[in-house]
C-alpha cells in the first residue's frame, strides 16, 4: 500500500476562477469552511469575522503586512489557541472543542514560521513520527519485538522513504534533523505534515530565507504535492512571486480582519490591497 | 463555653501557624528571589539556613555575644557564604543546561551539610532563644502567645515591606526586575547582571541567616540537617505562591504553616507533611503556576 | 540489510551497554568464584543492580521524556513494600525461592506502575519545575503513607490499618508492613546478583526497545518539540504518561530486588534524598544515555565505600567531586582549562569543542 498512489477523481483543470474556490472543486463539499471566526487576546482583537472557504484540492495563500494576524489564523485553524468566537468546518465537520490533536485526526497538518523539527532526532525518525497516526501498533510490540513491530517498522520506514522522495531528501535520512540547512528544515517540516496524512496542508511562510531558486523548487513542488495527494494547500508568504505564482485564491488580512478575497489578478489590482501594503496614497499628496 | 474555647483553639492554632508560615516565608523568598533572577532552584538554600544558626548558636552560647550581635553576625556570615557559593558553583554555569545547575546545587547541600558535620558533629546542639521567654496572655489567660511567636511574625512583615519598597523604589532593585524579566535586554541597558545576581544571592542568603535563627528559636535542636526539611517545605511554599513572585512567597509561606499547623491539630502529626504537600498538589493543578505567578504563554 | 542500516546508530548503542553489563557481570562472577571480592563489594552487588535499574528507568522519564521527576524513590518504596510483603505473604504457598522472587518483582512492578500512573495523570499537566515540584511531593506523600500503614496477614486474611496499629493478628500470622518499622524479611533474603544482572538486562531491553519504536519516538517529539508533536497527532499527555508508568514499574521492580536483599528497611530508607541520588546518577551519566547511567549508578554507589578510608571525610569528598565534575563537563571555560591540562598545554582542541556544543545548542 504505497501512500502515492491515491487515486485521482478528477482532472486537475487549472483554470482560475473568480470565486475564491477554483472551479473544480465547486460542487464538492470544501475542505475548510471559517465563519465569523476571531480570537481575542485580553481586550485586543487579533482575528475578527474571518470568512473563509477552500476547495478540496485549492491552493489558496494568506497574505497581508506584518503582525496582520495571519499565523493567528493558522493557530486558530491548528487549535494552538482556540477561537473566541465562529466556526470551523473541516471537512463538514465542525471543530468546536477539539485540540490541535484532534484537529490532526480531522485533516489539518501545518508547518511552523519559526521552524519547529524534532532537531535531535534524525531525519527519518522526523517523518515516522508525522506517520504516528498512519502506521500503528501498541507499545507491547515494540518492547518485546513482536511481530507486528517488525512489519510496521519496515512499512515506517518505506513511507518516510518515499516521502522524503517528493523533495530528494532520502540521502539525508540519517542526518540528524536540527543538522540540516535551513532549505532543507523548511522541506521536511512539510514532508513530516504530510505524512500525518491531511486533506488541508497549511504552510507558514515556506519559502523565507530560500534563494530565487529554492523558491522555484518550491513552488513547483508544491504543486506536485497538491497533484499527487490531491488536497488542499494554504499558504502564508510574503514572497509574492510564489504567492502569484501558483495560488489559486487569495486572501488578503490586514489589522486582523479580511480586505480582500479574490484571484491573484484580482488582488494585484485591488486599490485596499495597494493601501494596506503601501500606505494611502492621500497621506503622501 | 464549649463554643469560645473552640474559638480560641482556632485562634491559637492560626498564630502559632503564621508564625511557623513566617518562618517558611522569610526562607520561601530567598528562593523566590534566586529563582526569579537566575533561573535556578537553589538546593543548597536550605543549609545556608543551618550555617546561619549555628554561627548564631555559637555567637551566643560559646562567646556569649547579646543575641543582636548573634543574628548580625549570622546574616554576615550567611551573606559571604551566599556570595562565595554563587562565584565558585554556580556563575561558571551561567550558561549550562538547568539540571546540571540543579545537581551542582545539590552538590553543594551535600557540601554544608557534610562540612557541618565534621566541623559541629551531628549531636544535637541546644539552641538558645534569641527573644526572651515569655507569654502574652489573652481572654483572661485562656489564650497565651509567646513573643517570639510575635517578634516571628513581626519580622516577617517588616522584610516583606523592605524587600517590597527595595524591588519597586530603589534602583537596584528596578536592575534586578529587569535582570529576571530578560538578561540580554538588562545588560544592554547597562545593568552588571553578574553584580545583580551576587546581591540577589547575598540578599537571599542573609534572609536565610534570620529564618535559620527564627525556627531554631522555635525548634531548639540544632544539626547539620537542620536546615533540609525546612528548606524544602518553603521551596514548596515558594512554588504554591508562584514562583518567582515575591508576594507570593508570602502568601505561600504563610498558607504552608498555617495549613501545617492546623493538619497537625486536627488531624494527625504524622501525616501533616503528606497533608501539606497534597494541598500543594491541588493548588497546582488548579492554578498550574501557583496562586500569584503568571503563565506564560508560548509564541507559536 | 536497510533495516540494519538504518537502525545502526541506535542498535550499536543498545548492543554495547548490553555488552557492557555482560561483560561485567562475568568478571565479577568469576572473581567471586576465585579469588572473592571483598565482603564490601560483595555486599553493594543487589543494591547496585537496583540503582542500576533506577537509574536507567529516571532516565527515561528525564533524559527520554524531558520532565524532571524529583520523586522517583517513591517508586522504589512502593515496589519494595509491596514487592517484599508479597514474598513474606507467600513464603508457605510457593517454597521455591527463585519464584517467590520473580512473582515479588512481578508484583511490586505492577502496584509501582498503578501509582505512577495514578500519580502521572494529574501531574503530567504540569510543566518544568512546576512538574518538578509536584514529583517531590507525592514522594514524601508515599513516604508518609508507608510509614503509617500496617498491614498483616493471618487465618482470617488480609487486615490494614492506618495511623494506629489496629491489626489484631491471630497466632501464625504475619504483620507484612510495620509502619515505621517497614518491612522485615521474615524468611530469608531472597534476592540474588544473578537476579539483579537479569533485571538490568531487562531494564536495558524494555528501555531501549522503547525507545526504537513508534512510541519512544512519539516520547521524544514530545520532548523535542510538545507543539509540533500535538501537530502531527500525538497526544502529549498519553506518551508522557507512558513514559511515567513504565518507569515507575521498573523502579518498582528495583525496589523489590532492593528490599528483598535487606533484613529489614523503612520507608525513610526511600525518600528525597534518594530521588536526588537517582538524579545525580542520571545527569552525571548524560541524558538519555543509558550506558553512561549504568556506570554512573555503579560508581557514585563504589564511590562512598571506597572513600571510607577517609572515614568522616567521605560525604564531603562525595559533594567535592560532585561540584568539580558538574563544572567540569558544563562551564566551557573549567573544560577547556582542564583539556589544557590534559594535553600538557596544548589546547586545540578545547575550545572547538566547547564551541560546537554551543552551536549544538
Amino acid at each position: 500500500m504505497s501512500r502515492l498512489e491515491r487515486k485521482s477523481e478528477t482532472k486537475m483543470v487549472p483554470v482560475p476562477s473568480h470565486s475564491i474556490v477554483p472551479e473544480r472543486d465547486v460542487n464538492k463539499a470544501p475542505i475548510l469552511e471559517c465563519s465569523h471566526l476571531g480570537i481575542d487576546f485580553g481586550g485586543l482583537t487579533a482575528v475578527n469575522d474571518f470568512n473563509l472557504t477552500v476547495g478540496r484540492t485549492e491552493i489558496a495563500g494568506l497574505i497581508g503586512p506584518n503582525g496582520a494576524g495571519k499565523t493567528t489564523v493558522f493557530n486558530l485553524l491548528t487549535k494552538v489557541y482556540q477561537p473566541t468566537r465562529g466556526t470551523i468546518l473541516v471537512d463538514g465537520k465542525d471543530t468546536h472543542g477539539m485540540n490541535t490533536v484532534q484537529v490532526n485526526r480531522a485533516g489539518i497538518a501545518r508547518t511552523f514560521q519559526n521552524i519547529r523539527l524534532f532537531d535531535k532526532l534524525s531525519v527519518e525518525d522526523n517523518v515516522k513520527i508525522g506517520l504516528h497516526n498512519q502506521i500503528k501498533y501498541p507499545m507491547w510490540s515494540g518492547i518485546f519485538r513482536l511481530p507486528g513491530y517488525w512489519k510496521k517498522e519496515k512499512l515506517a520506514h518505506e513511507s518516510a522513504m518515499e516521502l522524503l522522495h517528493i523533495f530528494g531528501m532520502e540521502d539525508l535520512a540519517n542526518h540528524r534533523a536540527g543538522s540540516l540547512p535551513y532549505g532543507a528544515q523548511r522541506r521536511l517540516e512539510i514532508v513530516r505534515a504530510l505524512a500525518s496524512n491531511p486533506s488541508l496542508l497549511l504552510l507558514d511562510e515556506p519559502a523565507a530565507g530560500m534563494n530565487p531558486s529554492e523558491t522555484a523548487d518550491l513552488m513547483e513542488n508544491i504543486l506536485k504535492i497538491r497533484d499527487t495527494f490531491h488536497i488542499a494547500i494554504m499558504l502564508i508568504e510574503h514572497d509574492m512571486s510564489l504567492v502569484m505564482g501558483i495560488c489559486e485564491g487569495i486572501c488578503v488580512l490586514n489589522f486582523g480582519e479580511i480586505i480582500a478575497k479574490g484571484t491573484p489578478s484580482e488582488i494585484q489590482n485591488n486599490p485596499k490591497v495597494i493601501e494596506a501594503y503601501l500606505g494611502s496614497q492621500k497621506k503622501e499628496g | 463555653m464549649d463554643f469560645s474555647s473552640l474559638l480560641l483553639g482556632l485562634l491559637d492554632n492560626l498564630i502559632r501557624g503564621l508564625s511557623l508560615g513566617s518562618v517558611y516565608a522569610i526562607i520561601a523568598l530567598g528562593y523566590t528571589m534566586v529563582y526569579g533572577i537566575a533561573k535556578m532552584l537553589n538546593f543548597a538554600h536550605g543549609d545556608v539556613i543551618m550555617v546561619g544558626a549555628y554561627v548564631c548558636f555559637f555567637a551566643i552560647s560559646t562567646y556569649g555575644l547579646p543575641p543582636v550581635i548573634g543574628i548580625l553576625l549570622s546574616m554576615v556570615v550567611c551573606t559571604a557564604l551566599g556570595i562565595v557559593i554563587e562565584r565558585l558553583a554556580y556563575k561558571p554555569l551561567r550558561q549550562a543546561p538547568s539540571l546540571a545547575v540543579l545537581i551542582t546545587a545539590i552538590g553543594v547541600s551535600y557540601f554544608l551539610q557534610n562540612a557541618a558535620q565534621l566541623l559541629w558533629t551531628s549531636s544535637p546542639k541546644v539552641f538558645p532563644s534569641v527573644v526572651p521567654k515569655g507569654n502574652l496572655t489573652l481572654f483572661d489567660g485562656q489564650l497565651s502567645i509567646s513573643y517570639l511567636t510575635i517578634v516571628t511574625i513581626v519580622v516577617c512583615v517588616i522584610i516583606m515591606l523592605v524587600l517590597t519598597f527595595f524591588t519597586n523604589s530603589t534602583k537596584m532593585g528596578k536592575a534586578m526586575r529587569a535582570c529576571s524579566e530578560d538578561k540580554g535586554a538588562a545588560q544592554l541597558m547597562g545593568i552588571d547582571v553578574n553584580a545583580t545576581i551576587s546581591i540577589t544571592f547575598a540578599i537571599g542568603s542573609a534572609l536565610a541567616a534570620v529564618a535559620g535563627v527564627l525556627l531554631c528559636s522555635a525548634y531548639p535542636s540544632l544539626t547539620p540537617t537542620t536546615g533540609s526539611m525546612p528548606g524544602i517545605k518553603a521551596f514548596t511554599a515558594a512554588v504554591f505562591g508562584g514562583i518567582g513572585s515575591i508576594p507570593g512567597a508570602l502568601l505561600g509561606g504563610l498558607l504552608l504553616g498555617i495549613i501545617e499547623i492546623f493538619a497537625g491539630s486536627y488531624i494527625s502529626t504524622q501525616l501533616s507533611n503528606a497533608i501539606v504537600f497534597g494541598v500543594l498538589i491541588i493548588v497546582l493543578l488548579v492554578k498550574p503556576a501557583g496562586l500569584l505567578g503568571k503563565k506564560i504563554r508560548e509564541k507559536v | 540489510m536497510t533495516k540494519l542500516r538504518h537502525m545502526k546508530k541506535s542498535t550499536r548503542t543498545s548492543f554495547f551497554t548490553y555488552g557492557l553489563v555482560i561483560v561485567a557481570f562475568l568478571i565479577i562472577q568469576i572473581l567471586r568464584g576465585t579469588v572473592g571480592i571483598g565482603s564490601l563489594l560483595e555486599g553493594q552487588l543487589i543494591p547496585i543492580c537496583a540503582y542500576i535499574v533506577m537509574a536507567v528507568s529516571l532516565n527515561l522519564v528525564v533524559g527520554i521524556s524531558g520532565e524532571l521527576s524529583l520523586g522517583h524513590a517513591g517508586f522504589m518504596s512502593v515496589g519494595a513494600f509491596a514487592g517484599c510483603a508479597m514474598a513474606n505473604g507467600l513464603q508457605n504457598l510457593v517454597p521455591s525461592e527463585p519464584l517467590r522472587l520473580v512473582i515479588a518483582i512481578l508484583f511490586g512492578a505492577l502496584m509501582a506502575a498503578l501509582a505512577g500512573f495514578l500519580i502521572g495523570i494529574p501531574v503530567l499537566r504540569l510543566n518544568g519545575d512546576y512538574l518538578a515540584i509536584v514529583t517531590l511531593a507525592f514522594g514524601e506523600i508515599i513516604k508518609t503513607i508507608l510509614t503509617n500503614l500496617y498491614i498483616g496477614v493471618d487465618a482470617n486474611g488480609l487486615q490494614a490499618s492506618f495511623v494506629n496499629d489496629t491489626t489484631d493478628l491471630a497466632e501464625g500470622g504475619i504483620a507484612l508492613i510495620k509502619g515505621p518499622m517497614g518491612v522485615s524479611n521474615t524468611s530469608a533474603r531472597i534476592s540474588t546478583f544473578v537476579a539483579g544482572f537479569i533485571l538490568v538486562m531487562v531494564a536495558l531491553i524494555v528501555v531501549f526497545n522503547l525507545v526504537n519504536s513508534r512510541a519512544g519516538r512519539a516520547i521524544m517529539a514530545t520532548r523535542d518539540n510538545r507543539i509540533a508533536a500535538e501537530s502531527v497527532g500525538i497526544s502529549v499527555t498519553k506518551y508522557k504518561l507512558m513514559a511515567f508508568t513504565v518507569s515507575a514499574a521498573l523502579a518498582g521492580a528495583a525496589g523489590t530486588l532492593y528490599g528483598c536483599s535487606q533484613i529489614t528497611f523503612s520507608a525513610n530508607k526511600f525518600d528525597f534524598n534518594t530521588s536526588i541520588l537517582i538524579l545525580v546518577f542520571v545527569v552525571l551519566g548524560g541524558l538519555g544515555n543509558m550506558w553512561g547511567s549504568v556506570i554512573a549508578a555503579t560508581a557514585l554507589t563504589i564511590l562512598p565505600e571506597a572513600l571510607r578510608q577517609f572515614s568522616d571525610y567521605r560525604m564531603l569528598v562525595y559533594a567535592i567531586v560532585l561540584i568539580l565534575v558538574m563544572l567540569a563537563t558544563n562551564s566551557p571555560a573549567i573544560r577547556s582549562f582542564f583539556l589544557r591540562i590534559v594535553r600538557g598545554g596544548r589546547n586545540e582542541d578545547g575550545p572547538s569543542r566547547s564551541a560546537k556544543k554551543e552551536a549544538a545548542k
